[in-house]
């Protein structure tokens, strides 16, 4: 045990004494949220770009049926152009005369985002007894995810992949390359030790770094986790040992930084893609679907969103503990046995 | 010397280590070729050889850091256990440390890893390493790093040490210091298993040598009895124009064996009649007022062995 501890405290302190290292874990994650909310939540998402020709102020009734919507955002335009210039290369998904009814537009049909707009347009302009009879709304009673809630999850998730791969890969591969793995195979160490310390030095460092991150995103945004903290502390912790372990497998023979590096971008940009960290796959080809259920991350990204947005227990997410579990001892069996102490 | 007392002397003479027919091949490179040897438990004994030679293979298969082709090695007569990892210390050639921790530190987390310790204030005491014991390990010079090696090597006071060319690329007195070190521990009657291509560092510190060369053992035994077995008689050394071309032929009637040596300013004149020499040349006149005469060291016997310089 004491050649665990020794190893593990070694380690703690190369990783908090290594000032810009630690404070860019904690920053990275807390920027891109910062970055999405002041993009997305400045008053709700407002994903649909009208550029009004106009060198004046836009007209009242435009103003009133367009521009008060949620999701669409008026931007003044005064070279026509231009303005459809943007929207011929979608940077725009409508562009609308300064006038009153009948209201003169252009949209690029290639565009779903425009055609969405179009459709948007229509109903907010037609009355509201005519669309009534058409149409029957129906909204859901509960309490609704707003995006900075659904967004978090995912980021601690995708933050907690790259430090995992990143800090686990890249350390073991230079302590090989500079000879440390070479002296500590002259000593009575065994690599389950070695491995093991590795794994709990990186998954208390990445525990701290969001515990930290968590709380300073609840205080910046004051959204809640709808579930138990306790249950989101134990499965994250579930979900990281099975991301670092799978660090281990890459880490295990790897002779150079370089070529850990490209293996490391081979595993993460794929896992972040289709773990919808950032958008659903919801209406991806089944195949991709029945892929992204393979990786760990999708299971974390999925269990923390269950967990935060829905308020799930921890015993209903037994499918996705079990699957974690089970990769975890998958990777640390195939880790343990390729790994080589020197080059 | 440093702080005599410090290590525990060797209680009884245990720790017989047996390297048998040792073969390593590298692709096709056959950079051990079925060496064999014994090291007795107490005595310091020197692996030289010029780069290449297989010295460095051999050593880390006996450390288990490397895996022999064939052959085997035994310790106290028996395959090496998992305690032979407890009793041994390893210094390499040149190895880094965890990052961001001081000197004190990394001695720590070594000596966390054996179940026998070495007190630490002892360890930083034997290997002069309190002034810098606070300073990140990574902020430390040349010798000062050697010596923090060393004292990682010393962490689980072990009864068999392997030092791989611990002075290597050290400025003159900071080799001195660390040998000071290595005698003292030496005194203690710890076995060391030196490899160096000092032969100054091989002649002061070794008991027994064995010089290695294209993965073969070309000469073994103590060094002054080699010298002497090998390469009896004294050497001249007089500057080359001195010795004219006529005196040249003089002496190669003589059947005296002479080259000039590395720099190509001086004669050497090899010889087991000093005497009968130095009348030779008194009776040609040549000038003897820049004469040296010296015994063979180790470098001679190596020259003299393969004709290479050793630290080629």
């Amino acid at each position: 045990m004491s050649r665990f501890w020794s190893i593990f405290i070694a380690r703690n302190k190369e990783y908090y004494r290594d000032r810009a290292s630690f404070g860019w874990n904690i920053m990275f994650p807390l920027l891109i949220i910062v970055g999405f909310a002041l993009i997305f939540q400045n008053g709700g998402q407002r994903p649909y770009k009208v550029a009004i020709l106009t060198s004046d102020t836009i007209h009242p009734s435009i103003q009133k049926q367009v521009c008060a919507h949620d999701l669409f955002s008026c931007i003044p335009f005064s070279d026509k152009d231009m303005a459809l210039d943007k929207l011929n290369h979608h940077k725009l998904e409508m562009v609308m005369e300064n006038i009153s009814h009948p209201y003169q537009y252009w949209i690029n049909m290639s565009s779903p985002k425009g055609i969405l707009s179009e459709s948007l347009l229509t109903r907010n302009t037609l009355a509201k007894a005519e669309l009534n009879q058409r149409l029957i709304k129906n909204t859901i009673d509960s309490k609704p995810v707003y995006y900075i809630e659904w967004l978090f999850p995912g980021i601690i998730a995708m933050g907690m992949m790259f430090s995992s791969l990143f800090g686990i890969g890249f350390s073991i591969v230079r302590y090989r390359q500079n000879g440390v793995l070479k002296r500590l195979k002259a000593t009575p160490l065994t690599s389950f030790e070695y491995l093991c310390a590795q794994i709990t030095s990186r998954l208390l460092m990445i525990l701290i770094t969001n515990i930290i991150l968590y709380i300073g995103c609840s205080w910046l945004f004051g959204f809640q986790c709808k579930g138990s903290l306790f249950h989101l502390l134990v499965f994250f912790t579930i979900g990281t040992i099975s991301v670092i372990s799978l660090g281990l497998i890459v880490a295990a023979r790897t002779k150079t930084e370089e070529l850990a590096h490209g293996m490391l971008n081979m595993i993460t940009w794929p896992m972040m893609f289709l773990s919808e960290v950032w958008f659903s796959i919801e209406g991806a080809p089944q195949w991709i679907k029945n892929f992204a259920l393979c990786l760990p991350l999708s299971h974390v990204t999925q269990g923390l969103r269950k967990i935060m947005n829905d308020g799930t227990h921890l015993l209903d997410l037994s499918w996705e503990i079990f699957f974690l579990s089970m990769l975890t001892v998958l990777f640390l069996c195939v880790g343990s046995i390729l790994f080589k102490w020197t080059q | 010397m440093p702080n005599s007392g410090t290590i525990k002397k060797q209680s009884s003479k245990t720790g017989r280590l047996t390297v048998k027919k040792l073969v390593k091949y590298y692709g096709k490179n056959r950079a051990v070729d079925d060496i064999s040897f014994s090291i007795e438990p107490g005595i310091c004994f020197g692996l030289l050889g010029p780069n290449g030679a297989g010295k460095t293979t051999t050593i880390e298969i006996i450390e288990g850091i490397t895996q022999p082709t064939s052959g085997e090695v035994l310790y106290n007569g028996a395959p090496r256990n998992k305690a032979f990892w407890e009793r041994i210390g390893v210094q390499f050639q040149s190895t880094e440390l965890f990052s961001f921790l001081t000197v004190r530190e990394s001695l720590q987390t070594f000596m966390r890893l054996y179940r026998n310790q070495i007190s630490l204030d002892q360890l930083i005491q034997i290997c002069s390493l309190e002034d810098i014991q606070h300073q990140d390990n990574r902020k430390i010079s040349g010798g000062q790093k050697q010596r923090l090696m060393l004292a990682i090597a010393l962490a689980n006071n072990p009864d068999l040490i392997f030092l791989d060319e611990p002075t290597t690329g050290l400025d003159p007195q900071s080799r001195r210091h660390l040998w000071e070190i290595v005698d003292a521990i030496k005194r203690k009657g710890k076995t060391i298993v030196l490899t160096t291509h000092y032969m100054e560092e091989a002649q002061i510190l070794c008991d027994e040598i064995i010089i290695v060369d294209k993965g073969k053992i070309i000469a073994q035994g103590a060094p002054e009895e080699l010298i002497t077995r090998k390469c009896a008689g004294q050497i001249i050394r007089l500057p080359q124009e001195n010795v004219t071309k006529k005196i040249r032929q003089l002496l190669d009637q003589n059947q005296y064996t002479w080259h000039f040596d590395a720099t190509q300013k001086y004669i050497l004149i090899l010889t087991q009649t000093i005497n009968a020499c130095i009348e030779l040349l008194l009776n040609n006149q040549v000038d003897l007022s820049r004469l040296t005469i010296r015994p063979h060291n180790l470098e001679d016997l190596f020259l003299q062995l393969t004709g290479k310089a050793l630290r080629h």
